[in-house]
């Protein structure tokens, strides 16, 4: 990762990096270091750069370094970005400030835990179960493009949780599925192939599901793939919507759920 | 560490209760929050018109007075708000296909908007004619 | 969790904002400058709502936004803090939209 003569200067750019080891002490603090400006430089480079040459104790996530993985969530001035699509030129030369996602617990420097989300989406049971089992020998599943574009923008989610840390919802009460799960919820939902909408409404179309969302829309702004999980929500709310006054106005109608 | 099968202590965050002051979508989106105390306050001074349509000389006067007239006008600009916001946000619900492709968002709106003028018109022409 | 019965809740709140949103803006700019700006006299106004029509008109601005206005203000109280009151305020707020609805249907239908 070294970058080439050309583009390095003696230009420094400083981060401040939110520090915290539980086993030196209870409270979290923020460590400042200076680091080469390269203008093709991401974040994560420069952060790379602190564990590599001053400082190899800075603990954090990353992995494909090119915005498909979702590992290297962190805010960077307050917003929620992935640090390896945040570049450094856009923030140079003032200090950037790096932290932990927020709304999470933190583990360990800017390391959070995560099994709330990974819990949320066996929750909302987010793979495909078919409407019907069919062996290999009998083939493929059908589905026309018309049907595979309805569901599309929603399988883009790489489940950086970067719109978790957007949400004042999910900040407020930790017990909100959250936009991720939900859109994920809508993928399976939508696609064709998949017949468990009406189970998956007893995690999403409850209390903790969709109906603690108010729109405030910042999840869809931070998403890095355009997944648009606020839209996501409110289709589902629409949904849950006509189910309902499906099964208030025709209660004898033993019909499941339907994805409209 | 993960041999002694202890966990260390996590750091939780607190979340503000001024969180809505800290960034400028929140903000906006507090304000268009809000917006439905005028939308009630409004609904509600229908409502007290409606008490007195039995009452033509107390009807009148509450037209008139100046404090119900700047309390409106005060009101006026935030049910634009939430107008505006509504109108913007009808792309979201409202999903149209046209085969493998999305009706633009910006169509959607857009007919939501003229729909919306044009009900004004028709609204201000039934009481001024 | 089970499905919930917000739905119902959702929708007074969906069909109050595009009442409010489509009708409030011009209905205000009237009950503010009509009588001012002499637009329309304070007395023809008053015949022009005792008609049937107008008398739904209103109804339906009575009740529809009242109800938009207690599914909001239900969850923005708690959004700015008024988490104490999270056992209180459906009751308050969705009552307050009922009993205001009630009274328009007394005032516009059955008097």
């Amino acid at each position: 990762m070294a970058a080439s003569d050309s583009t390095r200067s003696d230009k420094m750019v400083a981060l401040e990096v939110f520090r915290y080891r539980p086993e030196e002490g209870e409270e979290p603090f923020f460590q400042r270091y200076e680091v080469p400006y390269v203008d093709d430089w991401v974040v994560l480079d420069a952060l790379n750069h602190i564990k590599n040459e001053i400082d190899g104790t800075l603990t954090y996530r990353w992995s494909c370094r090119m915005g498909v993985c979702g590992s290297c969530g962190m805010m960077v001035n307050g917003d929620p970005k992935l640090t390896c699509a945040a570049f450094v030129r856009d923030y140079y030369p003032a200090t950037i400030r790096v932290e932990p996602l927020n709304y999470f617990p933190v583990i360990r420097d800017l390391v959070i835990n995560m099994d709330d989300f990974l819990d949320k989406l066996t929750e909302v049971k987010a793979w495909l179960v078919p409407k019907e089992e069919k062996p290999v020998s009998e083939g493929e599943y059908l589905q026309t493009p018309a049907e595979l574009a309805k569901y599309k923008q929603f399988s883009m989610c790489i489940n950086c949780m970067l719109c978790y840390s957007a949400c004042p919802v999910y900040g407020q009460h930790p017990d909100f599925i959250g936009p991720a799960a939900i859109a994920l919820a809508q993928r399976y939902n939508m696609d064709s192939r998949d017949d468990a909408t009406d189970e998956r409404g007893e995690a999403i179309f409850s209390h903790e599901g969709i109906w603690e969302c108010t729109f405030v829309g910042e999840c869809s702004q931070v998403c890095p793939k355009n997944v648009d999980p606020a839209g996501a929500i409110q289709q589902a709310k629409v949904t849950a919507t006509k189910d309902w006054y499906r099964s208030v106005l025709v209660p004898w109608g033993k019909k499941k759920a339907k994805t409209t | 560490m993960t041999t002694e099968g202890t966990k260390s202590k996590e750091y939780i965050r607190p979340m503000p209760s001024n969180w809505w002051l800290k960034r400028r979508s929140y903000f906006l989106f507090m304000v268009r929050e809000l917006t439905c105390v005028f939308v009630g306050g409004y609904a509600l001074f229908l409502l007290v018109l409606a008490s007195r349509l039995g009452d033509a000389v107390g009807f009148v006067a509450l037209l008139k007075n100046p404090l119900v007239v700047v309390l409106q006008l005060i009101a006026l600009p935030m049910v634009l708000y939430h107008t505006v916001t509504w109108l913007n946000l009808t792309p979201k619900v409202l999903v149209v296909w046209r085969g493998e492709t999305r009706v633009s968002p910006i169509l959607i709106a857009g007919v939501h908007y003229l729909a919306w003028l044009a009900v004004s018109v028709v609204v201000l022409w039934i009481v001024l004619m | 969790m089970a499905k919930s019965n917000e739905p119902i809740w959702w929708s007074l709140f969906s069909a109050g904002g595009v009442v409010a949103a489509f009708f409030f803006p011009v209905t205000i700019l009237i009950t503010a400058c009509g009588l001012s700006f002499g637009w329309i006299s304070g007395e023809d106004l008053h015949k022009l709502l005792q008609h049937p029509l107008s008398r739904l008109y209103l109804l339906i601005l009575i009740s529809m936004p009242l109800f938009h206005w207690a599914h909001r203000f239900r969850y923005v109280a708690m959004d700015l803090g008024l988490k104490s009151l999270s056992s209180v305020l459906p009751f308050v707020c969705y009552g307050t939209a009922i009993a205001g609805s009630g009274m328009a249907v007394f005032y516009l239908v059955w008097l």
